[in-house]
């Protein structure tokens, strides 16, 4: 296996079939995974908050859910991939600590998971698997060739979703 | 008034800033220095303006494993305040602390463990705060402390989702420290954006 591509807090990237594409430390934040079954394209989002009407400041469509799994569909589409072939893999939403400062923030990772679902709904992709919520990170993996998605998380055994 | 803003920090802000984590994570080493009964250095102190895909590798990678106390602060500054330990020094920590007792568990931190580490980062950001008030004449509460040990990735994307809500860059104060044996960590001061302001006017820099 080479070197995997690598996607940062609220960024979204492609990956090719025969590739394999990471994000690290998701808390609160959400991968989601997305391949199109028939040409193995894939993607990877790493979404940070739930809404992008809910704020000002919306330019980096990539940080929320809404805006984030769209762009990351329209992506695939420009590839050739068709969304009605599209399956969707999450991981993330973690409560990292038990409070937080900003009332805006309460249930953030719960939100984001929800956020996702609901746009995911949307676009009529199916979630075939997930791994969310509790309270700690993980680190994702994605294989869009054989769309196993790895979650590696600290002091727990990897599990492959 | 003028409002501080993530797209014009002045080069000035950052040397003001930089001097708040000095004296913070001076005082709050040198309460850990005589809680340990050794010497603790500090680094200088870096204000980093960061975008979220560096906020990994600002403390040595997003999945590098790390203790983390967090504590919300409030009152006239409000934001967060983190004690970080990376996870073989957070060890060496408690076993210090308790008087060199062997690690209790082979993985992970036993509930006694977390608890006094717990109480460490308790008592130490207490100390970097109580300078900064007393630097600013600013009033700073804090809440109890909660403690996770994972990747510092997931556990610094607690107050990057903050600054998440008005921009695409976090700024944060971070000092990191050593001590002649092994251990390694860092405070982190994040305030939330109207803070920074509140804490540049009350210094004086700040119109």
């Amino acid at each position: 296996m080479g070197n995997l591509i690598k996607v940062g807090m609220a960024d979204l990237k492609l990956c090719p079939a025969d590739e394999g594409i990471t994000t690290l430390g998701l808390g609160s934040c959400v991968g989601v995974a997305l391949v199109d079954k028939v040409t193995r394209q894939g993607g990877l989002a790493h979404v940070m908050l739930p809404d992008s009407t809910a704020i000002r400041n919306n330019t980096n469509i990539a940080k929320f859910a809404d805006t984030g799994v769209a762009e990351l569909v329209r992506q695939m589409e420009s590839k050739g991939a068709k969304k009605s072939r599209i399956v969707a893999k999450i991981a993330g939403g973690a409560q990292m600590f038990t409070f937080q400062n900003n009332a805006s923030l309460v249930k953030v990772g719960e939100r984001n998971v929800l956020a996702v679902k609901a746009k995911l709904k949307e676009l009529g992709i199916p979630i075939l698997a997930e791994d969310t919520g509790l309270n700690y990170g993980r680190t994702v993996e994605f294989f869009p060739k054989t769309g196993e998605f790895v979650i590696k998380a600290v002091g727990k055994s990897v599990k492959t979703i | 008034m003028a409002e501080f803003d993530l797209d014009h920090v002045e080069n000035v802000y950052f040397d003001v800033l930089k001097e708040i984590g000095n004296i913070g994570a001076g005082n709050a080493a040198t309460s850990l220095a005589t809680m340990l009964g050794a010497k603790v250095d500090m680094k200088v102190p870096r204000v980093e303006l960061l975008d979220f895909n560096q906020i990994g590798d600002a403390i040595g990678g997003e999945d590098q494993i790390m203790a983390g106390v967090y504590l919300v602060i409030n009152g006239d500054v409000s934001g967060s305040i983190m004690f970080l330990l990376e996870e073989e020094s957070a060890h060496v920590l408690v076993s210090k602390l308790m008087m060199g007792m062997p690690r209790e568990q082979e993985v992970g931190f036993s509930e006694m463990e977390m608890s006094a580490l717990q109480e460490v980062g308790n008592i130490i950001t207490g100390a970097y705060l109580n300078s900064l008030s007393s630097l600013t004449g600013l009033t700073i509460t804090e809440s109890i402390p909660d403690l996770t040990v994972d990747m510092a990735g997931a556990i610094l994307s607690v107050p990057a989702t903050e600054f998440g809500l008005l921009g695409d860059k976090l700024l944060m104060i971070e000092t990191s420290f050593t001590d002649d044996a092994e251990l390694n960590g860092y405070f982190i001061l994040v305030p939330d954006l109207p803070s920074y302001g509140k804490l540049l006017r009350a210094l004086g820099v700040m119109k």
